[in-house]
């Protein structure tokens, strides 16, 4: 009986839940039995070279990797808080609304500011009705949120596309916020960004946590030990060592990620 | 390892001034291409030149500009006194054109969003071969489906005395259009960048709302253009329209009836027109009309479509 009670505990600590999951595009198999825990309001970096899986990990969590059609096969499960996504009644939508997603490269919408940031919120809550002035203050509290606010207040509806790489990348988190997701997957969301872009970014990252769980890819392994708080080193689709941080840049344990981190490969 | 590779070069004066085959054949392919190019520009003007000068001075001389346009009697033959009014020729072709538009609009943006958005793989390409393949059947074709097929199927339908007329000449005329509409919208859905679509679809848009609130609004100059197109396509069409619409001088008032097109008229009667004489003169007026529509739609769509290549 106290084994269930631990699992189930364990579980609503654990915010993203991996396990055994494998994963194919068409005959290559990207990620072999991988096991991951996240933990609720923790930012987790996956680090590896590339072709890792990284990449594949993340995007399964949201399923977003299914975009490429019926060629992606997937075994094993993906819990996000304790509801295994990869199931067969999932709706993508809803599943997406609970965990959102940051891109390499910054991907507003061809609309204006406002529209952006308030573009999942219309799209998640089209049954209530929200005055223009309630939709002014989401709006205000999520661009506030990201650092943008000041940047962007005078000129709401300008385009999105017409910001600098930095603004871009921060409308892109700042337009999830107000649909709180419990999860927020970023894949590689600084490699576009100039090296100031990037410190303003970590920073905005590290302010994020606790208020959300973050699930973070880079290649920049400096990155990783700045602004995460647990690493998993993945290396040909599986991972080899997952701990926090310091230790896991301070002793690693596997002779791998001890010469990764290291530069010797990758 | 040949005997001559690797030796010093060769030190006397260098012959930069001989031009071998080469040269000749490279100046030749210049002013071909130069003459291909210019060609077509040259033609249309031409076109514009003689159409002009043969019509433009119709309307200035024995018939006023207002009437040419507003009287609906259009009797070029009459031996006691000929008129030369377009209004119902104009009212025929636009609410031929107008019907087909409103036929072939749902149709080709459904075809292309079909094609572009939801079909993948080998369905997609089959999709698109037959497009154009629609596309390229020949008017005449379209026009012999109107009056043998459409004909006795209004009849039957709407139990009419006649079937040719608005509705079946602009149910042909829609379905000739919409191939091309359908190749031009797809063309501009696939302008839109996948990455729009993948970053509306992790924020939990379903395809629809992906569609509906991302790509059609960063395609809407593309398909405004394919629109514009269709449009000009249903202006000029001819041979179809005159086949299927009843080709009768006709204010219409109901869908049923039959109507005549400019475009058909010109096609009937210029054979029978003496060079030179009112009814001649008045044809070639139709022609500069007709120009000057195609001539503005067609601008109408190129300033669509490069205003939304610039705002990219």
């Amino acid at each position: 009986m106290w084994r269930v009670d631990l699992a189930d505990r364990s579980r609503a600590e654990l915010a993203i839940q991996v396990q055994k999951l494998s994963l194919w595009y068409g005959n290559f198999q990207a990620l072999f039995e991988v096991d991951l825990d996240v933990k609720r309001g923790s930012i987790t970096a996956l680090i590896g070279p590339s072709g890792c899986g990284k990449s594949t990990l993340l995007r399964s969590v949201n399923r977003i990797n299914e975009r490429l059609g019926s060629y992606v096969r997937a075994t094993g499960s993906v819990h996000v808080l304790g509801h295994n996504v990869l199931g067969e009644d999932v709706e993508l939508a809803r599943l997406r609304r609970q965990v959102g997603m940051v891109f390499q490269r910054p991907n507003p919408l061809p609309l204006s500011v406002r529209d952006n940031v308030l573009f999942g919120h219309r799209l998640h809550r089209a049954d209530e009705k929200f005055s223009k002035s309630q939709e002014d203050e989401i709006m205000e509290a999520a661009l506030r949120q990201v650092l943008l606010w000041d940047e962007v207040k005078d000129d709401l509806g300008q385009r999105a596309i017409g910001l600098s790489l930095e603004a871009q990348q921060k409308l892109c988190i700042a337009r999830l916020l107000p649909v709180k997701p419990a999860v927020i997957l970023m894949d590689e969301p600084t490699s576009a960004l100039d090296p100031q872009a990037t410190e303003a970014l970590e920073h905005l990252i590290w302010e994020l946590r606790g208020d959300y769980t973050i699930l973070i890819v880079t290649h920049n392994m400096a990155q990783a030990r700045r602004a995460s708080e647990e690493t998993a080193f993945m290396l040909l689709g599986r991972v080899v060592e997952h701990r926090r941080t310091d230790a896991l840049f301070l002793t690693p344990r596997k002779q791998e990620t001890a010469d990764y981190i290291e530069g010797r490969y990758g | 390892m040949p005997a001559d590779v690797g030796q010093p070069p060769t030190k006397t004066a260098m012959d930069l001034d001989v031009r071998g085959q080469d040269w000749y054949v490279d100046k030749l392919v210049s002013v071909l291409v130069f003459v291909g190019g210019i060609s077509a520009v040259v033609l249309i003007l031409g076109i514009f030149v003689f159409i002009t000068k043969e019509g433009v001075g119709f309307v200035f001389g024995p018939m006023e500009v207002w009437e040419f346009f507003t009287s609906p009697f259009w009797r070029p033959t009459s031996r006691t006194e000929a008129t030369y009014g377009i209004l119902a020729l104009m009212v025929g072709t636009a609410s031929v054109t107008g019907l087909a538009m409103l036929i072939a609009v749902p149709f080709s943006l459904g075809a292309a969003v079909f094609i572009g958005e939801f079909a993948t793989g080998r369905t997609r390409e089959t999709l698109k071969v037959l497009v154009e393949l629609l596309a390229a059947i020949p008017s005449v074709v379209w026009g012999f489906i109107g009056l043998a097929i459409m004909n006795p199927l209004i009849i039957e339908t709407f139990d009419v005395p006649i079937g040719l007329g608005i509705l079946n000449s602009g149910i042909i005329l829609g379905l000739m259009a919409a191939p091309i509409m359908t190749t031009i919208a797809e063309d501009a859905l696939k302008a839109v960048p996948d990455g729009y679509r993948e970053a509306a679809e992790a924020m939990g848009a379903t395809k629809w709302q992906v569609i509906s609130k991302v790509v059609f609004p960063a395609a809407k100059n593309g398909l405004m253009a394919a629109v514009l197109l269709g449009v000009g396509r249903g202006f000029g069409e001819t041979m179809a329209v005159l086949m299927a619409s009843g080709h009768s001088i006709n204010l219409p008032t109901s869908v049923f009836d039959s109507v005549r097109a400019l475009t058909a008229t010109i096609a009937a009667e210029l054979g029978e027109a003496p060079v030179g004489s009112d009814h001649y003169r008045a044809l070639f007026t139709i022609g500069i009309f007709l120009f000057l529509i195609t001539f503005v739609i067609n601008l109408m769509a190129d300033i669509v479509i490069r205003g939304g290549g610039r705002k990219r």
